[in-house]
């Protein structure tokens, strides 16, 4: 029999089947996969007298001081010119990669250059452009033109059809301009705004490999143990991004761009031979540069054995053991941040602790952890579930204001346990696997500050100018996120979880 | 929309050995269903339906909601997808957008990217002055800068209908186009449906409005066409039989 079916298709065959784990156990497999993780990390406090440590700390943060005007506005001034000249790179190439986003190899591509973290771009980029404006120009730009095309990408596959549809030219340039764009408009901006937030937090976080940014200011001051300094920097970074919403004007975004520029030219001394050595020589493994490549093999297997099977082994230990405390610190954290459980009073103290929380780089509260405790997984645990829990009990309260309980529904941890958890439990392993991906590039990271994950064996092959090393690291810590983000989404596909793009 | 094709003739050359079509032979018809089968979200909703539209002809569907006028209208706009102004009940208007580029968007295809882009970004006088013309037929005018989350349900109904119109074709396909409008209105929407294009498809529940404005009538009911008559050879109360 002839038929003609005017139903859309469903995009895809995961969306349709059932969920094949249920949000119970897949809560209960985070938690065991966590559970087994910490029987093998190494959490020990090997800092002599930590006590000593915290006091100094507390002491510098109740008498902030600023030594040099100067050189406080030189590193504001860096850190607003990289990030803004960063995002605006970002913003134009994400924007022109998503108009193509369907194509599998944009796709792909965009997953490459977003899953190898912006320090890593930097230590690559240091090694041909030096520590210039341009190296910390790009260290931004590439990664985060991956994010944006991504979620820029989708927020247009997610519009509502029906307007482009009902145009004669429904698939045009034009059509795009008039139905598509608009609708994913206001979406798309309050991520770009979020994002810049983000951009503001890795330019500081690049300082502690050097660029002249706030970050480095507060490197040098925490490891001199000149805490009072360290305070003062600390605390203008959060006036920063907690005015945000004041300076940051879409009508003054031109300003503010062509200001970046001037302030901080985006120049380097290309040394064209060095680059292409660099590209051409220095990252190809070993054995195969000297043509001896039945030695591949061999350095092959020495590599895993020493470096990538340690690394990620404890990048693997250490994110799943924050992924864990950040999805408990989040729910211990919700009711005091939601009108649901206290008072408007309260919820803006709360809100700040969150803001601050978050607006922390877990770069800088595992360094701040680590000069306290030690070098070992306990640092870097505590600063990833503190920066991702506060982010996860934010996103959760603001899903908890929009419930509508009954005038007699039961208060405490009654309303807590039977109203509120079970109506935001879907939404919130929906952030926690967004969180996830996250985390794992940040594990990654940390092993810079001297926790046996990736970011050391990739630090220390950078250090020793062995350049094949790193870049064969590099290459295995974006392939296992680029792993995780797949299996987020097919999890969060398989579990039917849905919230906004705006989680980051 | 996305349309999947299994019937056989469909929206093809038309079948020489169908009766109907040599009846029809004389006249190239602009739409023509034979023995097809449509479904909505994967549920057939009219069986084996034959139907002809000539051009020049004023069909109105008539018949229960849920009986398949949308889908056959559908149906009828994926044959001809290019050259029929469509005015869908949804109107899927862009709701941050203005009511004049609301409007204009039923003339993108007329004019290159660039131009489109330039008019988004700031009004060109020519479009505006065809725009204007038109809202004031509508009675948009004073709305006309205003953005169309601000308009009320009718008010936003009039834009899709200048939407239809500014798309300036032949054929005119709207499903409901004046449901939201009163009477006065409707009257005076069709009147300006009608004057405007050759061969209309209309579906619409108020019968006198059908009766008056089209000059063909198709009745469904229960999967099927049950009635297909001139407009002048019915009255009212023998439609009322269709809702029964």
């Amino acid at each position: 029999m002839p038929t003609l079916s005017l139903k859309r298709l469903d995009k895809g065959p995961a969306q349709a089947s059932p969920s094949f784990l249920s949000l119970r156990s897949s809560s209960f497999y985070v938690a065991l996969i966590a559970g087994v993780c910490l029987l093998f990390a190494d959490i020990e406090i090997i800092s002599p007298n930590p006590w000593l440590e915290l006091r100094a700390m507390g002491e510098g943060l109740l008498a902030p001081r600023i030594v040099s005007y100067s050189e406080l506005l030189q590193g504001l001034a860096n850190t607003l010119s990289f990030a803004l000249q960063g995002m605006a790179v970002a913003v134009v190439a994400g924007f022109s990669m998503a108009l193509v986003y369907r194509r599998w190899f944009i796709r792909a591509f965009c997953a490459f250059i977003r899953a190898i973290h912006e320090l890593f771009w930097a230590l690559i980029f240091i090694q041909c452009f030096g520590l210039s404006p341009l190296t910390g120009l790009l260290a931004i730009a590439l990664p985060y033109a991956g994010t944006l095309a991504k979620v820029y990408g989708e927020l247009f596959e997610e519009t509502a059809p029906q307007p482009g549809a009902n145009l004669l030219a429904s698939k045009s340039l034009s059509a795009f301009f008039y139905t598509t764009l608009p609708l994913a408009w206001p979406a798309l901006c309050h991520y770009t705004r979020y994002r810049f937030e983000c951009a503001l937090r890795s330019t500081v976080v690049l300082g502690f490999v050097g660029l002249p940014t706030l970050g480095f200011y507060l490197e040098t001051a925490l490891s001199e143990g000149y805490y009072g300094e360290a305070a003062g920097l600390l605390y203008v970074l959060l006036l920063l991004i907690a005015s945000q919403r004041w300076w940051l004007r879409k009508g003054l975004l031109p300003l503010y761009v062509a200001l970046a520029v001037v302030c901080l030219p985006p120049s380097a001394n290309v040394n064209w031979p060095t680059l292409l050595q660099f590209f051409g020589e220095d990252i190809i493994p070993q054995p195969l540069r000297t043509a001896s490549q039945q030695d591949l093999g061999p350095w092959l297997a020495l590599m895993w054995q020493q470096q990538l099977w340690p690394g990620l082994c404890n990048t693997l230990v250490l994110s799943q053991i924050a992924l864990l405390f950040s999805a408990l610190l989040a729910l211990l954290l919700l009711p005091f941040n939601s009108t649901l459980f206290i008072g408007p009073l309260l919820k803006r103290g709360s809100d700040g602790l969150l803001i601050i929380a978050r607006s922390l780089p877990e770069y800088l509260l595992a360094f701040v952890a680590l000069l306290l405790w030690g070098p070992s997984m306990l640092p870097a645990i505590v600063a990833l579930a503190l920066h991702n829990g506060a982010i996860v009990a934010h996103l959760l309260a603001g899903f908890s204001q929009q419930l509508y309980l009954r005038d007699d529904a039961c208060r405490g941890v009654n309303r807590y346990a039977y109203e509120v958890l079970p109506r935001i439990y879907r939404q919130f392993l929906a952030i926690l696997f967004y969180r996830w991906e996250v985390i794992m590039r940040e594990s990654a990271i940390l092993g810079i500050l001297g926790i046996a994950t990736l970011g050391f064996y990739i630090d220390s092959a950078f250090e020793e100018f062995r350049f094949d090393r790193a870049a064969l690291l590099i290459l295995a810590s974006a392939l296992l996120n680029m792993a995780v983000d797949t299996l987020a989404r097919r999890l969060r596909r398989g579990l039917q979880l849905d919230t906004k793009a705006d989680l980051g | 929309m996305k349309a999947e094709f299994i019937a056989p003739g469909l929206g093809s050359a038309p079948r020489k050995d169908s009766a109907l079509q040599q009846k029809l032979l004389a006249t190239e018809p602009v739409f023509f269903l034979d023995n097809a089968d449509l479904a909505y979200e994967g549920r057939v909703v009219l069986n084996q339906l034959c139907l002809s539209i000539a051009p020049g002809e004023r069909v109105a569907l008539v018949g229960r909601s849920g009986v398949g006028k949308s889908t056959l209208l559908a149906a009828l706009r994926a044959q001809q997808p290019r050259t029929s102004a469509w005015c869908p009940q949804q109107s899927g208007l862009v709701p941050m957008l203005s009511v004049y580029h609301n409007i204009y968007m039923g003339g993108l295809q007329r004019h290159n990217s660039l131009y489109n882009l330039l008019n988004l970004v700031k009004t060109l006088p020519r479009p505006l002055a065809e725009v204007a013309a038109l809202a004031a037929d509508l009675q948009l005018d004073e709305h006309l800068f205003n953005r169309v989350e601000q308009l009320s349900g009718g008010q936003a109904q009039r834009v899709a209908i200048g939407r239809a119109l500014y798309q300036r074709q032949e054929v005119f396909l709207g499903d409901e186009p004046v449901s939201a409008l009163d009477d006065y209105q409707a009257q005076h929407l069709l009147r300006l449906i009608v004057d405007k294009h050759r061969t209309l498809v209309l579906a619409l529940h108020d019968v006198a409005q059908a009766l008056h404005f089209c000059d063909r009538i198709i009745g469904l009911k229960d999967g099927a066409i049950v009635l297909d008559a001139a407009s002048s050879s019915l009255e009212a109360e023998a439609l009322a039989e269709l809702y029964n």
